[in-house]
């Protein structure tokens, strides 16, 4: 198992071209690392300085004081001058209302002597300053209201409270662990090299000769501040310390989320015990589980949830970060004269977090909510709107390191039709390349990528190659010589090309910080430009961390300078994403802004989901992985990064037939559908196992597609109101306190519950129901479950538990073709779960399915349907959509219907003509189910249906307490 | 089964278009065979999608009862485009149910049935277009042109089929001969082993009979050497001590004297440089002279290794003479030299090629090989300057009289009869030994499973090549199965033979190879051969689909298993 850890090494030595020295300094590492995961390579908080000197702050000792005869109400909203008492320097802070219920702390130096980083690419645009007013003043506090909500700053010491509808939802600095180191000169700068000791001497001397208590105390230097050495990398820190840090409180919250990318529960875990969570994007060999370790990506928003409200936090810094969380119980706190409705002297339960980054400002967004869709809707008018994927891209998607070759290709692809399994996407890995140069093709084994494309294309399938960001080191190669020659790599401290070793062997890194890089690097997609490649070809980008195999944790050195001439510290967590983001826009520059493009990335930062999908990387074929993928794409969701998936399968060795069957199943509900597999691993195409797995595979993919209209909807809810596709029990169901630390089961959308089986050999699962007054439906059996307990389901092998709220429609295409895309003019069915007042609502939006013209041209049917006193109607949600399609209604089921109507019969809603007619249905009593036949009328259209002779109403209760119950008539 | 409530048909319950023409054409439109072209026209209604074979179920005249009874429909609910039937059987021309299957007739070509999901998805999946007929694409029938192709490819396969099928005729008589041939050499050798087993027998008893008087004799000759030499020892120790003991006598009057004793100063004991006169007495004899008689048999045999006489002290003794016998042969050159630096530095080339052609499985633990190889190197073979010092001029002729005497001529005829009885012997021993190995070589082919009809067995002990960009593969039957990188390297073995590997019912479709080099971090590589029907034995290609795990495929008249018309045509149930 250890010596896996040197693959990504040996493979590159495949590529042969690395010298001996390298390898062997390579293969030296390898056997170093032979243990799992090899944390040695990866920093802790004590060994990165300033987390430790953050860290070693003592609460309630904090030396800022805001300065109450500086505020100011500004156009950019409240501003006022926060002083360190101990050195003296003063800060300037800002805090505006933006946008709706959201909130902005800016803290900043003033008259810095090196100006700081903002990552401000993660916003879509620059907030709406809002309307706020100071709604009182005095000696040692202001308060700002915006909306219902207020904003008290408190000087000394130094805090800000917020308040929803006069409640405490978020304190800031209340522990008094802020720090900001400004930018400084280094002392003696003379003699850089020489130690503490002589340091020392002169603050000796300088405190000597000063004597006055009014001056600032010196910030004594500590080891790491001026530069730093991790394992044999150097970090020459020019600039010195610049880190910064702040806490805050979230009264009355037990659970915090988010913050992704970490291998670790839904609910994050307080820290106190161990290490802080760690956001630096990081190329993870065999990530571990339940760890706080970084991983790829990073996005630094928190979501505070309780029964009562949601809140979040956004703390736009793109360096290096590290949070600590704590939970105490609280009990009766001095906030200040404006809080006294603290419950007095009832304890609550508080989560304490504590943020620090290396560098950069402190840059903070409050996302007020109250609710959990609200506080989605205002991280997404910050950052902007999910992308809305094309169809095919939430299909499924069949991926492998590597198919081989055009032949392979042609042997997969007919495979999935031979066993009549559908599939959408077919993925080329790192091997396609010639030489592991990006955007080109292996002569031999691809020799005719256009007529591979257009094969695969014929069946209204795609494929996707991947594009990563390390550009070989070859003159030959256009890639880097344009690059060279224009200087659009990164640079060394040095000033040289930064280089470093990948994949191809020694490759340099473009600086997508340079906005002319990213534009060059668009025009590569041009079809003319990048040869080989089709319309129906897309993108995903790898290795953007960036991952550096000799680099510091695998990763880019620190001091490395970018475009602008910042380090590589202040940008790293941000730079990852300006890959898929400028390749996004050279996907859609070459359909000319037509075609919604679709690109996958492995690192990425707030803001990313824009652009396109994430995976978690590099997982492993165990149980535990396949356990873990549901936080971890959890996490993603509720940090606004909808769409999001782990490997089916896992990347590294070989699941046995049952793990595969188990995540095949899994992942038909989660939002980013792809089988990967590692070089190393034995082939795993569904149809190399038995019967039964193969079987159960094809139900798993075929389930997905069959509710593509259902996804497809939620894509879009995601890309206008920022709501998660895949969500947690507690976004629906907020108030019920047993699903806040759930992470076996979740929500797809509003209306399905999927509790996948996770465990080897399970012949049952315990669902929890969430809801109190709920009923669910099983989506198989149409079985009746009620909210609010666990109840135990047992599942065969094939068996996947998924439920339909009651008091939802969801549509279908049960027509399963061989790709998406050939479903277009399919008729749909609507599953209608009855609650128990009778009643249930949902959604559909359909548009061509690739285009933007749903977005430009208003080509788009967003439709809604109620059923309520028995009647279904369809009616248009968005007027100003208008689609024409040949799409029509094939098939209505209602579930929780408890007695059969005696005629059913369709008509036109308002002025649409429909003849009037009367449907042919089926009801069965044992599902309490009914099937209305052939409404066949256009989904597009407006219609009703009505059940009539049926009780108006009907309480819902348990079946057999019967229909005696259902007394009334039609109203 | 649940009770089930349906409407009553005929109140607006029958399908009614709401949008599209082309449903309509889904609908109840029977599918019209066109008769084919150069047979007698045959007309023949059935719904669309519906095979000949299965016609008879949908009669339109009566309510249709899905296949598998779920259910019975009126008869325009067939192909209505909505799935009635639990088993699909009610839309063969629709894409309405999940797993249902459409039959297209491909006049002209071969029928097909394709999952009916794949009707009107915009794909012309039948040669005669009838999957798409909603209009969303034109399918031309383009069964002809296609059929036209398929026979001529079939008539072509048909032809190598057909010469491949006479090639394994003979190759399933040659296999048959080969295997009687085998089985009657195996019987022939098998009795003349039991010939050869008694004349060994005997020749074994011949040579104990002629070794027993031989030895005998030989004993005999050399204890009379042997006492010859001690007489000649005895003689040779007698001088000495003459020799001495006059030296010793340094007044020469037939006395030797403690005084003359001490001057030896061989005999200082404590090496104090003086012998005292209790050495010398201790030395003598614990007298103090003694004459020639007692000195030679008392006091020399005790000194006589101590003893320095003139000669010895005229020049420096050698340490250690050579003992006679010890150096009999030239003493050998070292077995393997110390690698030279040419070649040390070539064999890491070496090291380093089959590290990088080898899918790099053993870098790690190669580089750890490479220090352990010198440390070895190191181990065996010692630097120069240790090595004994070895004087090759020292080997110098022994004197003759230190040599056994020839035997006498009885003796030497005892010796040479037994040595021809030991000829002899060896002989039958040897004859008995290359039966056995025949037999077990034999015995072994037999063994094998060259096919059902041993049609195989020419393939064994041949070997088939195939080259590709990087390597070049080599199959040889029932034996094992190597690549080696074609820009030179070593050559890795895929798996040694194990068995006929197809499924069951056709096992001799496929070889396994197994138990290959193994893998770093993997399994023992291993090959599974693939075979075909071909007019020649030639390996047609290898790949690699999983780690390890080759695939190679091989075409060979012996898959030939049957004729094959030769003027191929298409069957269609309705001709």
């Amino acid at each position: 198992m250890g010596l896996i850890y040197c693959s990504a090494l040996i493979w590159s030595l495949r590529m042969g071209n690395m010298p001996r020295p390298k390898l062997l300094l390579l293969l030296a590492l390898c056997v170093l690392g032979a243990e799992a995961v090899d944390r040695s390579n990866f920093k802790t908080c004590d060994q990165s300085s300033f987390c430790k000197r953050h860290r070693n702050l003592q609460p309630g000792m904090s030396p800022y004081r805001a300065l109450m005869d500086t505020v100011q109400m500004t156009p950019e909203g409240l501003s006022m001058k926060v002083l360190n008492t101990r050195n003296k320097v003063e800060l300037q802070l800002h805090l505006a209302a933006v946008n709706i219920n959201t909130a902005r702390l800016t803290i900043d130096e003033i008259n810095p002597i090196r100006e700081r980083f903002r990552p401000t690419d993660a916003l879509s645009k620059e907030p709406t300053i809002a309307e706020a007013s100071i709604l009182a003043q005095d000696d040692n506090s202001v308060t700002l209201g915006f909306l219902q909500n207020k904003a008290v700053v408190t000087s000394d010491p130094f805090r800000i409270d917020f308040l929803v509808d006069d409640e405490l939802a978020i304190s800031v600095n209340s522990r008094g662990l802020m720090k900001f180191e400004q930018y400084r000169k280094r002392k003696n700068n003379d003699e850089p090299a020489e130690g503490q000791e002589n340091g020392e001497n002169q603050e000796g001397e300088k405190q000597e000769g000063e004597g006055d208590e009014e001056k600032p105390v010196e910030e004594e230097d500590e080891p790491g501040m001026w530069e730093e050495t991790f394992k044999s990398h150097h970090d020459s820190k020019p600039y010195g310390p610049s880190s910064v840090g702040l806490d805050f409180s979230f009264p009355g919250v037990e659970h915090v989320y988010g913050i992704p990318e970490h291998a670790d529960t839904f609910a994050l875990k307080t820290t106190t015990s161990g290490e802080p969570y760690r956001l630096y994007n990081l190329d993870v060999f065999e990530y571990e589980l339940h760890n706080p370790m970084a991983l790829y990506g990073s996005i630094p928003v928190m979501i505070a949830h309780n029964a009562q409200r949601t809140v979040g936090l956004f703390w736009m810094n793109a360096a290096e970060t590290w949070i600590d969380i704590s939970s105490n119980t609280a009990g009766k706190t001095v906030f200040g004269k404006m809080l006294d409705y603290v419950k007095g002297g009832s304890e609550m339960p508080q989560t304490d977090t504590h943020w620090i980054s290396e560098s950069g400002v402190i840059d903070v967004f409050f996302m007020l909510g109250p609710n959990p869709g609200q506080v989605f809707s205002q991280y997404t008018d910050l950052t902007g709107k999910p992308a809305m994927p094309p169809l095919f891209a939430i299909a499924y998607h069949q991926s492998r390191w590597n198919y081989n070759d055009e032949e392979d290709v042609k042997n997969v692809d007919a495979g999935f039709d031979d066993n009549d399994i559908p599939y959408d996407v077919l993925w080329l890995d790192i091997e396609h390349t010639d030489g592991k140069r990006y955007m080109t093709w292996d002569k031999h084994k691809f020799p005719t990528p256009k007529d591979m494309q257009d094969r695969v294309a014929a069946k209204g399938r795609k494929m996707v190659v991947i594009v990563d960001p390390h550009i070989k080191r070859d003159d030959n190669y256009h890639i880097h010589k344009d690059a060279k020659d224009h200087g659009y790599y990164v640079k060394s401290k040095d000033g040289g090309d930064f280089e470093g070793w990948c994949w191809p062997g020694s490759s340099s890194y473009l600086d997508f910080i340079n906005p002319t890089v990213r534009d060059w690097w668009a025009s590569r997609f041009d079809l003319g430009t990048f040869e080989g490649s089709t319309k129906n070809l897309f993108i995903w980008n790898d290795m953007n961390e960036p991952s550096v195999f000799n680099g510091p944790e695998i990763t880019m050195h620190k001091d490395a300078v970018h475009y602008g001439g910042w380090e590589h510290r202040d940008v790293h967590n941000i730079f990852g994403m300006y890959l898929p983001k400028s390749t996004y826009l050279g996907l859609m520059q070459r359909s000319h802004g037509k075609e919604r493009p679709f690109v996958l990335s492995r690192a990425f930062f707030a803001g990313y989901h824009r652009y396109g999908a994430v995976w978690t990387g590099d997982n492993t074929a165990e149980w535990g992985h396949l356990q873990i993928s549901i936080p971890m794409l959890l996490s993603l969701s509720v940090a606004g990064q909808s769409f999001v998936g782990a490997d089916v399968g896992g990347f590294f060795k070989n699941p046995d037939s049952e793990l595969l069957l188990r995540w095949y199943q899994a992942a038909a509900y989660q939002p980013f559908f792809r089988a990967h597999a590692h070089l190393d691993t034995r082939r795993r195409e569904p149809w190399l196992f038995d019967k039964e797995t193969m079987g159960g595979i094809r139900e798993a993919i075929r389930a997905r597609y069959a509710l593509l209209p259902y996804w497809y909807t939620l894509f879009y809810q995601a890309a206008t109101r920022g709501m998660p596709v895949m969500r947690p029990l507690w976004v629906e169901f907020p108030q019920d306190t047993s699903t806040f630390a759930t992470e076996d089961e979740f929500m797809i959308g509003y209306a399905l519950l999927a509790h996948p089986v996770t465990e080897a050999g399970a012949s049952g699962v315990q669902v929890y129901f969430p809801g109190e007054g709920q009923v669910w439906y099983d989506v198989d059996t149409h079985k009746r479950h009620n909210g609010g307990v666990t109840e135990y389901i047992p599942v065969t092998l094939t068996k996947i538990p998924v439920f339909q709220k009651g008091g939802t429609i969801v549509a279908r295409k049960e027509r399963i073709r061989r790709a998406s895309s050939l479903t277009s003019r399919d008729p749909y069915t609507f599953t209608i779960a009855l609650d128990k007042q009778g009643t249930a609502t949902g959604e559909l939006f359909v548009d061509d399915g690739h285009s933007f013209k749903y977005r430009d041209n208003n080509r788009f049917l967003h439709k809604n349907y109620l059923f309520e006193n028995n009647k279904l109607i369809s009616r248009t949600m968005d007027m100003n959509g208008e689609f024409e399609t040949k799409s029509w209604v094939e098939r209505i089921i209602i579930i929780g219907l408890p007695k059969a109507p005696t005629t059913v019969t369709i008509d036109g809603v308002r002025d649409i003509m429909i003849d009037k007619k009367n449907l042919e249905f089926r009801y069965t009593p044992d599902t309490q189910t009914l099937v209305i036949r052939k409404p066949a009328v256009n989904v597009a259209q407006n219609w009703s249906i009505t059940l009539q002779n049926l009780p108006c109403c009907y309480m819902g209760g348990d079946r057999g307490e019967g229909l005696g119950s259902y007394l009334c008539g039609n109203r | 089964m649940a009770e089930t409530v349906r409407c009553v048909r005929g109140i607006l319950c029958n399908f009614r278009s709401f949008l599209h023409t082309e449903m309509l054409l889904a609908l109840l439109v029977l599918h019209v065979v066109s008769p084919f072209y150069n047979t007698a026209a045959v007309e023949i209604l059935r719904p669309r999608g519906v095979s000949l074979l299965h016609k008879p179920f949908y009669d339109e005249s009566k309510p249709f009862t899905c296949l598998d009874g779920s259910a019975t429909i009126p008869f325009d609910q067939v192909n209505d485009d909505y799935c009635d039937c639990k088993d699909g059987t009610d839309e063969p021309g629709t894409a309405a149910c999940p797993n249902m299957k459409y039959y297209c007739s491909n006049k002209g070509f071969t029928p097909k049935t394709i999952p009916s999901s794949r009707v009107n998805d915009g794909i012309c999946d039948c040669c005669d277009g009838t999957d798409e007929y909603s209009g969303l694409i034109l399918c031309e029938d383009k069964c002809r042109e296609m059929g036209a192709v398929e026979l001529e490819q079939r008539r072509k396969q048909a032809e190598v089929i057909n010469k491949g099928f006479q090639m394994r005729q003979n190759l399933v008589a040659d296999g048959k001969q080969v295997r009687q041939d085998r089985e009657a050499k195996l019987n022939a050798l098998k009795e003349e082993k039991q010939v050869e087993e008694t004349k060994k027998q005997e020749a074994q008893a011949a040579k104990e009979a002629a070794e027993a008087p031989e030895k005998e004799a030989v004993d005999k000759h050399k204890k009379a050497w042997e006492e010859v030499k001690a007489a000649r020892e005895l003689e040779k120790q007698k001088e000495a001590g003459t020799a001495a003991f006059a030296e010793l006598d340094l007044d020469g009057d037939g006395l030797i004297k403690l005084e003359e004793f001490q001057t030896h100063l061989e005999f200082d004991d404590d090496v104090d440089g003086e012998v005292t006169e209790e050495e010398a007495k201790t030395h003598l004899g614990d007298v103090t002279e003694v004459d020639l008689d007692r000195f030679l048999t008392e006091s020399w045999p005790k000194i006589k290794d101590l003893y320095q006489g003139e000669k010895d002290k005229a020049k420096a003794p050698p340490a250690e003479e050579p003992t006679k016998g010890d150096t009999d042969e030239p003493p050998s050159e070292d077995p393997v030299p110390p690698p030279t630096d040419e070649e040390e530095e070539r064999e890491e080339e070496e090291e380093e090629e089959r590290f990088e052609e080898d899918d790099n499985d053993d870098e790690v633990e190669d580089e750890d090989d490479d220090d352990d190889l010198d440390d070895d190197l190191d181990d065996d073979y010692p630097d120069e300057e240790e090595e004994p010092d070895v004087d090759m001029t020292k080997d110098e002729a022994k004197p003759d009289e230190d040599e056994m005497p020839e035997y006498d001529e009885e003796t030497k005829q005892l010796i040479a009869a037994a040595d021809q009885a030991r000829a002899e012997y060896t002989e039958a021993n040897k004859k008995v030994n290359d039966i056995d190995t025949q037999i077990r070589q034999l015995e072994k082919q037999l063994g094998t499973d060259f096919g059902p009809e041993s049609e195989y067995s020419s393939l064994d002990g041949q070997c088939f090549e195939l080259e590709t960009k990087e390597y070049k593969y080599k199959l040889c039957p029932f034996d094992k199965c190597t690549q080696s990188p074609k820009h030179g390297g070593s050559e890795t073995t895929l798996g040694r033979w194990e068995k006929w590997a197809g499924p069951e019912e056709n096992k001799y479709i496929a070889m396994k190879y197994t138990k290959g080099q193994n893998c770093w971090n993997g399994p023992d590589r291993s090959t599974e051969v693939r075979m075909t029907c071909g007019i020649e034995n030639k390996l047609l290609s290898a790949s690699e689909p999983n780690r390890c795990e080759y695939v190679f495929d091989f075409e060979t008249p012996a898959m030939c298993t049957q004729e094959v018309p030769t003027n191929p045509e298409f069957t269609h149930e309705e001709l």
